[in-house]
């Protein structure tokens, strides 16, 4: 298992790759990407992290590790950025890697959705008419409940 | 203790974190100290619903007993992925 919270960029070809290797009993591993979007009406010009140290790492590694347990994973990774981030940027990561694609899609969608609302991390997007803190959506708590 | 804010909760308040020596009982007792502080944390404090709270780095209720607790933290809800 392996959780990062790191300000630099990642190489989700590399990253992925190391997963993928040296798990023989491993049928499928599934990859989620999150990029840091545009907005449609008021450009975005910079999307910043902030998040609580010691805090993040612990909550990510338990979100990892119900994961393993509940969809039987043979491995888990989450990789997440902090800092100023600008649009097309790749924010975070997920790899999944279990004996079916079930379980694998499964425990991505689980991972993404408790990182959405459990992990310690709030996003302030910049543009050129200035600066907001991105709200928490109903739909992310009410995505908890299907779990 | 030590009690931490993030996002714009340390906006409000103006320090990322702060010493604080209390007896209170509760988060919410700690929290009604702070607020009849300075207007500052007032309006910080003023809505609970549009707040989060971590105690020694766990997410907890405004209730949690404070007793041998370390570490408070106030946060909006968070945001990631």
């Amino acid at each position: 298992m392996r959780i990062s919270v790191q300000e630099e960029a990642f190489d989700l070809g590399a990253v992925s790759t190391e997963f993928a290797s040296g798990h023989k009993d491993m049928g499928a591993i599934v990859t989620f990407t999150g990029i840091v979007r545009d907005l449609p009406d008021d450009p975005l010009q910079a999307m910043e992290i902030e998040h609580y140290p010691g805090m993040t790492e612990a909550a990510l590694r338990g979100m990892a590790e119900q994961a393993v347990e509940r969809f039987s994973l043979g491995d888990a990774l989450v990789i997440h950025r902090y800092g100023r981030l600008v649009p097309g940027e790749m924010i975070m990561m997920v790899a999944t890697a279990a004996p079916h694609r079930k379980d694998a899609f499964e425990a991505a969608e689980f991972l993404m959705d408790y990182l959405k609302s459990r992990a310690p991390f709030w996003k302030r997007e910049i543009t050129a008419t200035g600066s907001e803190w991105v709200e928490s959506k109903d739909e992310d708590e009410d995505a908890l409940t299907r779990w | 203790m030590e009690v931490l804010y993030f996002a714009w909760v340390r906006e409000r308040i103006g320090v990322p974190r702060e010493h604080v020596i209390t007896q209170a009982a509760t988060v919410a007792d700690l929290v009604a100290e702070l607020r009849a502080r300075e207007d500052r944390y007032d309006l910080a404090f003023s809505d609970l619903s549009s707040l989060r709270v971590a105690v020694d780095q766990e997410l907890a209720d405004f209730d949690a007993p404070l007793a041998g607790v370390r570490e408070v933290a106030f946060f909006p809800p968070m945001t990631g992925g």
